[in-house]
């Protein structure tokens, strides 16, 4: 609750901010703090100390995992907020409500990451949804950011439709009519095909939430036309927080069914993982590159979804943790580029060597490279997996695409180290170099000793 | 102690290296490999059931994994040819002059951790941690400082190896999901098989083996090779041919035979046919080289691809000269390398037909070159002759094939004919008569001519007097025999 209330409070007061604050830095600092209290607030929240005890009636339950993915989410925003935070002001003239909308995401993530109804559930993705539409849109001169803040509301409205439509059914087919979770877990005629519809809807939905093919299809074109920084903060965080309702969604309402949904969503992960994978190689720049491989990294995640395991849900913390970390700080950079195109990064290991070289573990870490969390947190995934015994054919498609996608990663690392190129007088301050290391410092971390964050999901205090 | 010792010298002195100026990186690399080559040498030396000799440590937890390094078995003579063999490749190319030189030494001590720590690790997620930590260094060095077709040449090899890589990973889990105590450990891999369908055994072989024989490589995987070696610089082409290939034969004898035996026995004779395809095709196309570089690797993958018939023969003899040989071939290659090194650095081209009548000028490179070719094609009184014979016994006393005579009289016949390609380039590179060209040439220097006797002198004393090599060895010929049920 603690992460609720503060990050709604914390998104009023941005709003208002403009009036006392005229600096952007001023704005992007107070929104840092804001950040921090909010981390601290959730922290506490997940050691056990509430601050705001209100009844939820049962609608919300603070368990483990979903608070770790908050808290997770939270952590990721203040890393981005120290990256990016003058990026952020500066997208244009009313620096802090950005800041404002970016917390009412925050408040939809902790609603989503806590849910216990299907009401909670479509109300946290409505409030994440709802900014998000804004913030695509907030280069308001920009042809490019327009259409593509009018193509995801459209397709953001649909998908929500969709989502209404399977919760009724789900409400039709529990046997009281009731949304809560536990409820729909304990229906008696398993597979009836009411259930099977509201099922199917809601994972569309979900789908097209957490961008999983073949839902996609918005992907590239909205995280394209979005201010810089703002994709970063959709392709990370969000996705981040709305994959973590998904697998709760999953594993508390449909654990006890797998053997009726898991062939679909077996089949989202491979047309996921092989469109995200064989698009990404064709991409000739660098930005529309991580979108799809953002798409291909979903694909990858699902792998969890499939399987609802202990190293599942141990893995797709580590997994959301290592890749926003790690898109962060590619997107951060991204963001200070000049050039998007792959050749905008030739010589960048002679003239940024700081940026080269955290930009290179960054994406040597999306590809899975040992050493680094993105090897771990794929190993988790693929080892779920291999626990059941079955889908070893998606393992091995998983992995073969895992390969491709070395492709074009690697790609980005040739280009910065082995090719020449001009320099390109880039303005970055020290600071941004010392917050790029230590990102890069944590994805490394994550890598060879992942329990630090793992054995928080079996931590109780008090 | 010592393994970590082994494997935190070159990856301290390495992250240290790049922090240095370019001037002092090549000493300094050099000091490090040097103090590694001592700890190895005190190593090996020390008694078998020493104390210091391994280490474990809980890594992560939640996995059952540990930090498990021993210096045992078929690591130690790896280790020690590891570790030998950095000092030699820092010393015969000192006087080449890199750019970046702090990033190239740095990289080169992070790549020798990672082998070392390959031929260290019994925990089987570790190891799989340092089969690739090992590769992404050697990945940087050869795509920076390699040849013109580097970036492409370089990136196929990372694509190939990575994906035999991740095969070999979905192997690892799986039987780790199959031991008993669900642990990674050796041990606990070792006891595997028990619990392991025969049938599965057998897909489950290729996953992992999949990964090895890439490394090899075996036939067919071993496209990456020639254009690697030719484009990588040469330091990093010995690094590869000498030390690199030789983790796909010891992840055989460690990782792969031992933990499937059903699968490997199964297997044994199409991957043996595989081998041995390789070595005549290996053949038909060293004999069309021109270039020197393309020669040595296509030799190279003819003798690798004895070691792998050796090693799925299961004979003692036969493993015995894989261990041995697996040494030899690590240097005489890297003796090769400095010769091609040193020829085209005063020639500028490794072109065979541009070269020829250099054993007059150059009289001394000439009879060093000349011992080490004859090492490579095994004659008596080299260390090649000792490993090879003993692998020809032990294949053509294996019984784990029906082929055995078809196998021995094939792969006798190519390594034979291997000669003639050897032989034929030193004909028409060092007599013949000499051209514009190669009339100027000077004889090697002081330092050059130490290295290449060093090496001429341990190819000599391991072909007359083997014994410490094969004491080093007899425990992990008996460890691999006992697990494939030939020996009790």
């Amino acid at each position: 609750m603690n992460s609720i209330i503060t990050s709604a409070v914390l998104g009023v007061i941005m709003m208002f901010s403009g009036i006392f604050l005229k600096k952007n830095s001023s704005i992007a600092a107070l929104a840092t703090g804001g950040a921090i209290l909010l981390l601290a607030m959730a922290v506490l929240d997940l050691s056990g100390y509430h601050f705001f005890p209100v009844d939820t009636h049962n609608m919300l339950d603070f368990e483990l995992f979903g608070q770790l993915g908050n808290c997770i989410a939270i952590a990721m925003t203040l890393a981005y907020f120290l990256l990016n935070g003058r990026d952020i002001a500066a997208i244009g003239n009313n620096p802090g409500e950005y800041f404002a909308l970016i917390f009412f995401v925050l408040c939809g993530i902790a609603i989503a990451t806590s849910f216990n109804s299907l009401l909670m559930l479509f109300l946290g993705i409505e409030i994440i949804s709802i900014p998000l539409y804004i913030l695509t849109g907030s280069d308001k001169r920009n042809l490019k950011s327009n259409e593509a803040s009018l193509k995801y509301f459209l397709m953001g409205a649909f998908s929500t439709g969709i989502m209404l439509l399977g919760i009724a059914f789900l409400y039709g087919a529990s046997d009281k009519g009731s949304f809560f979770l536990e409820d729909i877990a304990s229906v008696k005629a398993v597979g009836t095909p009411m259930m099977m519809t509201g099922l199917i809807l809601l994972t569309v939905s979900m789908s097209f939430k957490v961008s999983a093919a073949p839902f996609h299809f918005w992907t590239p074109d909205v995280y394209d036309g979005a201010p810089t920084v703002v994709t970063s903060f959709m392709a990370t965080i969000v996705k981040a927080g709305t994959f973590i309702a998904f697998i709760r969604l999953f594993a508390n309402a449909f654990g006890d069914m797998k053997s009726h949904w898991q062939i679909f969503i077996a089949i989202i992960a491979a047309t996921t993982l092989f469109i995200g994978n064989i698009t990404a190689v064709f991409q000739q720049s660098v930005k529309r590159m991580l979108a799809y491989s953002s798409i291909a990294q979903v694909g990858f995640m699902l792998l969890a979804l499939l399987t609802l395991n202990t190293l599942a849900s141990e893995g797709i913390i580590l997994y959301t943790a290592v890749y926003g970390i790690a898109s962060i700080g590619l997107f951060g950079i991204l963001v200070k580029m000049k050039d998007f195109s792959f050749d905008g990064f030739k010589g960048l290991a002679r003239h940024e060597p700081v940026l080269a070289f955290t930009a290179a573990i960054f994406l040597l870490s999306l590809a899975g490279i040992p050493l680094t969390g993105g090897f771990l947190a794929k190993y988790y995934m693929i080892a779920s997996v291999i626990q059941t015994g079955s889908w070893l054919w998606l393992v091995i498609f998983a992995l073969l695409c895992a390969t491709v996608s070395v492709y074009y990663y690697f790609r980005v690392i040739q280009a910065m180290y082995f090719k020449e190129g001009l320099s390109q007088n880039l303005e970055i301050s020290p600071g941004f170099k010392m917050m790029l290391i230590l990102l890069a410092l944590i994805v490394i971390l994550l890598g060879i000793f992942p329990q630090l964050l793992i054995s928080r999901l079996y931590i109780t205090y008090i | 102690m010592v393994p970590v010792l082994l494997i935190g010298i070159p990856l301290l002195a390495g992250l240290i290296g790049f922090s240095l100026k370019d001037a002092s990186a090549r000493g300094w690399s050099l000091f490090a490999s040097l103090l590694t080559l001592i700890v190895s040498l005190v190593g090996i030396s020390m008694p078998r059931d020493s104390k210091l000799l391994s280490f474990s440590t809980d890594w992560i937890i939640s996995l059952n994994s540990h930090f498990a390094v021993a210096l045992d078995g078929t690591g130690q003579i790896l280790s020690l040819l590891t570790a030998l063999a950095f000092p030699i490749i820092f010393i015969s190319t000192w006087k080449e002059d890199y750019k970046r030189a702090k990033n190239f030494y740095g990289l080169m001590l992070l790549s020798q951790a990672g082998l070392l720590g390959v031929f260290l690790a019994t925990d089987a997620l570790l190891f799989y941690f340092f089969w690739e930590l090992a590769l992404i260094p050697v990945y940087f060095l050869a795509s920076q400082w390699g040849g013109e077709r580097r970036i492409a040449a370089t990136f196929k090899f990372f694509i190939y190896t990575f994906l035999g890589s991740l095969m070999m990973l979905i192997g690892i889990i799986y039987i780790y999901f199959h031991t008993k105590d669900h642990s990674f450990a050796l041990s606990s891999f070792y006891g595997a098989h028990l619990l392991i369908q025969a049938d599965t055994q057998a897909w489950l072989f290729w996953f992992i083996f999949l990964a090895f024989a890439i490394k090899m490589p075996i036939f067919p995987f071993h496209t990456w090779q020639p254009d690697t070696y030719e484009q990588s610089p040469t330091a990093v082409t010995m690094v590869l041919s000498g030390l690199m290939v030789k983790m796909g034969v010891f992840g055989l004898i460690r990782w792969l035979a031992p933990v499937l035996p059903m699968g490997t026995y199964m297997w044994g004779d199409t991957v043996s046919t595989l081998s041995i395809i390789g070595m005549i095709y290996a053949y038909l196309i060293a004999m069309q080289q021109d270039d020197l570089k393309r020669l040595v690797a296509y030799s190279s993958i003819a003798h690798i691809g004895l070691m792998c018939v050796a090693i799925f023969a299961t004979t003692e003899p036969g493993i015995q000269g894989v261990m041995i040989q697996m040494f030899n071939h690590g240097i005489n290659i890297i003796g090769l390398w400095i010769v091609v090194f040193l020829i085209e650095k005063q020639f500028g081209t490794r072109k065979i037909s541009e070269l020829g009548g250099l054993a007059s000028k150059a009289p001394v490179l000439t009879m060093l070159l000349v011992i080490i070719t004859l090492a490579n094609i095994a004659l008596p009184l080299t260390n090649g002759f000792i490993g090879e014979f003993l692998m020809f016994t032990g294949i053509y006393s294996s019984r784990a094939t029906t082929y055995n005579v078809v196998f021995t009289v094939t792969a006798a016949i190519t390594v034979i004919l291997s000669a003639v390609y050897m032989l034929n380039m030193v004909q028409r590179v060092f007599y013949g008569s000499t051209n514009a060209l190669t009339a100027k040439a000077v004889d090697i220097r002081p330092g050059e001519k130490m290295i290449l006797a060093f090496i001429v002198i341990l190819i000599l004393i391991v072909g007359v007097y083997p014994e410490p090599l094969f004491r080093l060895t007899q425990d992990a010929v008996n460890t691999l025999l006992s697990k494939m049920y030939i020996k009790p």
